[in-house]
């Protein structure tokens, strides 16, 4: 049955890299000169690397956040909704809480980590009581998340901005105050690393760390790989994939918060905060093979597909055919061949 | 005629029309979701064959050219999924997810290269019944193709409950260690159901483009996919409840866009995310009324 599976991949990632070159092409355009923009905009001068950085971080959290729950057995595809509540959580204490200087920040990423982390925790909880598929649910959630979010920067007495004068006011929160703001780490010319990426970088070796090397970490991979087995050897595996699911919500949410707080957004809470960083940190999880080390790479890579993408729009290039990459190389990544060997999330 | 059966009307003919390419697609769905396969994929059927209708009917000239190429392109999509989920058993959220991202990618990207021009298949009205009060005009003005549902939801709801293919079908979504066991081919059964899903997703895209707005916007479905999913949980996976939801969804879309203009005050957000609200209150809430196959999104790999 899985003989076809290496050929399958060798197509898919064919198609990945030919299809959007022979599209351009088609279409009148030129496959060199776009792969010369996307390279251009994502690594070619320092202003560039420093907005593939700026991506990189929160697609990390986002990933690192998928591989817990998926090595739990629970696969959680609501990443983009727990990256709007978190990015809603951090905006509000951000905005409402008097709390000097950088002890802000702080206080920003932890309350989006424990808003998105109890949002995607009722999922796990509607599983426990009523058998609620986690899956779907947790797909459900994310519609949900996005009209909260709408409705709170369109409410006055919630998080909608406050303009003095005559202007109508905006569909977006008030600018986060500087303390709350993720700064630049360092000082090299053109180049910006911003505090983000550190953030995202240590919470992957930790959640590295913790899945190989605790207890925390053998129970959940067991609980994964063989709940029959998990649960004779007295590991209560609903609230051990119920944890996961709500550390992988933490992380997902933290996104949001690094979101809202980084130049990659105007640090206003707005509808779009998210820019489908949810979505594309799962598939950096699943390109990972749920190994939150190897998602390090993978981010990088995705974030360069991102900032590139962008910079090929501007040269007149529709920038969706990076989406058709993405999802064509994440495709070869999942299917047979590759995941004969260590089944974790099939 | 009064103002507020005027009213009416609009918002029934309106809400009609947006429940249309749903309660199409949710035939589809149901079917699938029955065999014990949920896939999140109907969007990327419905947007390809919308896009798909779109350019074809711009080639040929003929919209119904390109219905029926919007069929067979959502079919493709159906078999791709099941190919990949129920041959090759990669999970099949990711596949739906996936190909969701691949067709929006594509088709935002050909829209924007290429152009596409509009084409609209004709109104028929019934004469006679169009001159009923308040219910004339939203059910006997329509674009032809809605009328095939008056035949499409019979027949899928012979296939799975009368049929022999469908006993199989539901035996692979029930229990499909038995099934097997039983000579049923499960996974077989499997794709074949997303083939016919497919399909049927795919004339509900290909409806909303050519039948409806008789033009293609890039991401023009906007998430109608994951509302049939919804449609189907809300209506406990029973056929008849799934399209109540389906129109239920419809008139809140409906509502929201009327209400404004009719000068009533509406909390878009709250009607927005009313279907995934009352989907997942369902799940909660009804589970003993309910027909939720035994072994919905489960996988079946036969042990060697």
């Amino acid at each position: 049955m899985t003989r076809a599976g290496p050929w399958v991949s060798a197509a898919i990632v064919t198609a990945a890299l030919v299809l959007p070159g022979l599209l351009i092409a088609v279409t009148g355009g030129s496959p060199s000169a776009a792969l010369r923009a996307l390279i251009q905009g994502s690594l070619g001068d320092a202003t560039a690397v420093s907005q593939t950085l700026l991506y990189a971080a929160p697609l990390l959290l986002v990933a690192v956040g998928a591989c817990c729950s998926a090595r739990s057995g629970v696969f959680n595809i609501g990443q983009e909704g727990q990256v709007l509540i978190g990015a809603l959580a951090g905006a509000a204490a951000g905005l409402r809480l008097a709390v000097p200087g950088p002890a802000l920040l702080l206080v920003v990423l932890l309350a989006a980590a424990l808003a998105a982390g109890a949002w995607a925790w009722l999922s796990a909880l509607m599983n426990r009581l009523r058998g609620v598929d986690i899956a779907v649910s947790t797909l459900l959630m994310t519609f949900l998340a996005q009209q909260v979010v709408a409705f709170a920067v369109t409410t006055p007495w919630l998080l909608q901005e406050s303009r003095l004068g005559e202007a109508a006011a905006l569909p977006q929160s008030n600018k986060l105050p500087s303390g709350a703001l993720l700064g630049s780490l360092g000082d090299h010319p053109g180049l910006q690393l911003n505090l983000g990426l550190a953030v995202g970088v240590v919470v992957a070796m930790l959640v590295a760390v913790a899945l190989d090397r605790t207890r925390w970490g053998f129970r959940l991979t067991v609980a994964g790989l063989n709940p029959a087995a998990a649960r004779h050897a007295g590991i209560p595996v609903a609230a051990v994939g119920g944890i996961a699911l709500a550390v992988s919500g933490a992380l997902a949410g933290m996104a949001g918060a690094v979101l809202l707080a980084s130049p990659l957004s105007t640090n206003r809470l707005q509808p779009d905060i998210s820019i489908d960083i949810g979505w594309d940190g799962l598939l950096v999880a699943l390109v990972a093979r749920n190994r939150p080390l190897l998602t390090i790479p993978v981010a990088g890579l995705f974030a360069v597909l991102r900032a590139g993408g962008n910079f090929l729009a501007a040269t007149g290039v529709p920038p969706y055919l990076v989406d058709v990459v993405k999802a064509l190389l994440t495709l070869a990544f999942v299917a047979p061949a590759v995941m004969r060997r260590r089944s974790v999330v099939a | 005629m009064n103002t507020v059966a005027g009213d009416l009307e609009t918002i029934l003919s309106s809400g009609i029309r947006l429940a249309a390419p749903l309660a199409f697609a949710a035939c589809g769905e149901y079917v699938a979701e029955r065999a014990g396969t949920l896939n999140v994929s109907v969007e990327a059927m419905m947007l390809g064959a919308a896009f798909c209708s779109i350019a074809v009917a711009g080639l040929t000239g003929s919209a119904t050219a390109g219905l029926l190429v919007g069929v067979l392109l959502g079919a493709l999509v159906g078999s791709a999924h099941g190919a990949l989920s129920h041959r090759w058993h990669v999970n099949s959220f990711v596949v739906g997810l996936l190909l969701n991202a691949l067709v929006l990618g594509l088709t935002s990207y050909l829209a924007t290269v290429g152009n596409p021009s509009r084409h609209q298949v004709e109104l028929v009205s019934v004469p006679g019944l169009r001159d009923l009060p308040v219910l004339g005009a939203p059910l006997f003005v329509e674009r032809w193709p809605v009328y095939l549902l008056l035949a499409l939801v019979p027949l899928a709801w012979w296939l799975v409950e009368r049929s022999r293919w469908g006993l199989e079908l539901r035996a692979a979504g029930e229990n499909p260690e038995a099934a097997h066991m039983t000579g049923i081919r499960v996974n077989l059964r499997r794709r074949q159901a997303l083939l016919w899903c497919g399909a049927l997703a795919g004339l509900g895209g290909a409806y909303l483009a050519v039948g409806e707005v008789g033009s293609f916007n890039q991401n023009m479905t906007a998430g109608r996919g994951y509302l049939v999913i919804a449609a189907v949980i809300f209506g406990g996976w029973r056929l008849g409840r799934t399209l109540a939801g389906c129109a239920v969804f419809g008139l809140a879309d409906a509502l929201r866009l009327a209400l404004p203009a009719l000068g009533h005050t509406v909390n878009s957000q709250l009607l927005i995310s009313a279907p995934y609200l009352l989907a997942l209150l369902a799940m909660l809430l009804f589970t003993t009324r309910q027909r939720r196959p035994g072994a919905l999104a489960q996988p079946f790999r036969r042990t060697p």
